[in-house]
């Protein structure tokens, strides 16, 4: 399986992630949510920025449901589904993960007919990677 | 704005293809030769009189090799348009905008590629690119066809697009691709049935809505409208010309920005018809970029033949087909002639205004060409 390789920008991400926190950059001057990380404020130019918490609640935006051929550990695991979430504090941030049966669970223990655009989920994390659960 | 820029200043006055197979013996470099001395030949060119080069990324052919080989002359321009297949217009652009400005006189672009026997490029796992892939690539969002299978899923649940208007793309490909001996998919129709119950690739898109895979080069050659007289081919002139790199956008997971399903298309179509003489419904024929099929309607809304969400409803009632409103992709596309990036698209466009295509459009005289939708993207106004 694939891991993040992380850049200066996004290893906060995923610091946090490794703790269980979900956190998001945000401009440190206008305050304005950013996703991905990126040095500096697309809005105000700021450089200043701060890593905000937030709830981990969220709606299936859209989903895919990947078939072989794909690489070996996840076509094991195919048909999975991986989704982007929209972020209940934040609608435009948006994040690609899985829709699992609990925290740690193969990306294949949902079954893809219960995921429907908008439904709501939960992060949890596992293994340093934030995974979504149906809510 | 200053003058009249780019407008028919300059000609496509030649070009040349390999054979298109899933696999053809000869290398990338050797393809990509051959393919530029039939363009040249076609345009009654010699290579030594060439001078510019324009080239697009994910080749490994880098223009000295090629100069070398095909014994160009002293280039004084040569340049590569990145983001893969959003660089096809783009390379006939930069030449058009070299030769306009009077840093060139005779401009080649090409594409060669082993697509068909080569690695496909998302199971490289080495090179991984740090940004966007961390955000996508563990979660097993893996390739292209998964990337723009998110987007698709999007579009088809806002607009009521249906897995009927993706299979009417497929369909008015492949029937094209039935008139072109030079198709990879020439001898093999399409059925509603055979797309209904194919495999998925990445649901909701099946196998028909991906392009093919296959080997094969192509190439054009570019000079001014005064050169192009004296060439033995009818010009074709570039009539307009864009780039579309839109802001905020993200290539191929353009999921984070406000508005994801306006894409790179709608931003190359503002500066094409700004400085166009002429409007989509003007155009006779188009030559849509579709790696996979969900880009055509959207890249129909972008390019401003339909409204916003309407691009699904547009491929009813045969549009795309010959007679129709909007005959598309009239050799066959990346569907099911050859997925060369979106070159062959550029040559079949000259094909139909010279009047030389397998399925000819009656007395067309403009084409639009576009390249990749969902990356930064390119898009050429071509008129005879």
């Amino acid at each position: 399986m694939l891991t993040p390789v992380t850049d200066t920008d996004g290893g906060p991400f995923w610091e946090y992630a490794a703790r269980g926190e979900l956190r998001v950059q945000a401009c440190g001057e206008c305050g304005e949510l950013r996703f991905p990380p990126r040095p500096c404020c697309p809005h105000c130019q700021s450089f200043a920025n701060e890593w905000r918490p937030v709830s981990g609640r969220g709606r299936v935006w859209s989903y895919v449901v990947p078939h072989p051929p794909l690489l070996p550990g996840y076509a094991e695991q195919a048909p999975y589904n991986v989704v982007v979430v929209e972020l209940a504090e934040a609608p435009r941030i948006r994040l690609v993960g899985n829709v699992v049966a609990h925290a740690g669970a193969r990306l294949d223990s949902v079954d893809p007919a219960r995921l429907r655009i908008g439904a709501r989920v939960q992060a949890v994390f596992s293994g340093g990677l934030p995974q979504w659960v149906l809510a | 704005m200053a003058g009249p820029g780019l407008k028919d200043a300059t000609a496509i006055v030649g070009i040349g293809q390999t054979a298109f197979a899933r696999r053809l013996a000869e290398d990338e470099k050797t393809l990509a030769c051959r393919a530029v001395l039939a363009a040249l030949d076609d345009a009654g060119i010699a290579p030594g009189e060439v001078d510019a080069v324009a080239s697009y990324t994910m080749e490994e052919t880098d223009e000295v090799e090629l100069a070398k080989a095909v014994g160009f002359g002293d280039l004084t321009f040569f340049g590569k348009v990145g983001y893969g297949g959003g660089g096809s217009c783009a390379t006939v652009a930069h030449l058009a905008a070299a030769i306009t400005a009077g840093q060139a006189t005779v401009g080649v672009a090409w594409r060669s590629r082993k697509r068909g026997s080569g690695p496909r490029p998302w199971t490289g796992t080495t090179a991984q690119l740090p940004t966007p892939a961390q955000w996508t690539r563990p979660f097993g969002l893996l390739r292209p066809a998964d990337e723009i299978a998110m987007l698709a899923r999007r579009y088809m649940h806002e607009y009521g697009v249906t897995r009927d208007h993706l299979f009417n793309v497929a369909l008015a490909c492949r029937n094209r691709a039935n008139q072109n001996p030079a198709a990879v998919m020439y001898e093999r129709p399409l059925t509603r049935e055979m797309y209904m119950t194919s495999r998925w690739i990445s649901e909701p898109l099946c196998l028909y809505d991906n392009c093919l895979e296959t080997d094969g080069a192509l190439a054009c050659v570019v000079v001014s409208k005064e050169r192009a007289r004296d060439c033995p081919q009818r010009p074709v002139y570039v009539h307009a010309a864009a780039q579309g790199l839109p802001a905020q956008h993200h290539g191929m997971v353009n999921y984070w920005n406000d508005d994801p399903l306006t894409g790179p298309a709608w931003t190359a179509a503002r500066h094409l018809w700004k400085h166009a003489d002429c409007t989509p419904e003007d155009v006779d024929v188009a030559q849509i970029y579709d790696a996979f099929t969900a880009l055509v309607p959207l890249s129909l809304e972008g390019y401003g033949f339909c409204a916003r969400g309407e691009g699904g409803a547009f491929t009813e009632q045969g549009a795309l087909e010959i007679g129709g409103r909007l005959p598309v992709n009239t050799g066959g596309g990346g569907l099911s002639e050859a997925y060369v990036h979106g070159f062959n698209l550029v040559n079949e466009g000259v094909k139909q205004l010279r009047g030389t295509s397998t399925a000819q459009v009656p007395g067309a005289a403009t084409c639009l060409v576009t390249a990749g939708e969902g990356v930064p993207t390119s898009a050429l106004l071509l008129r005879s």
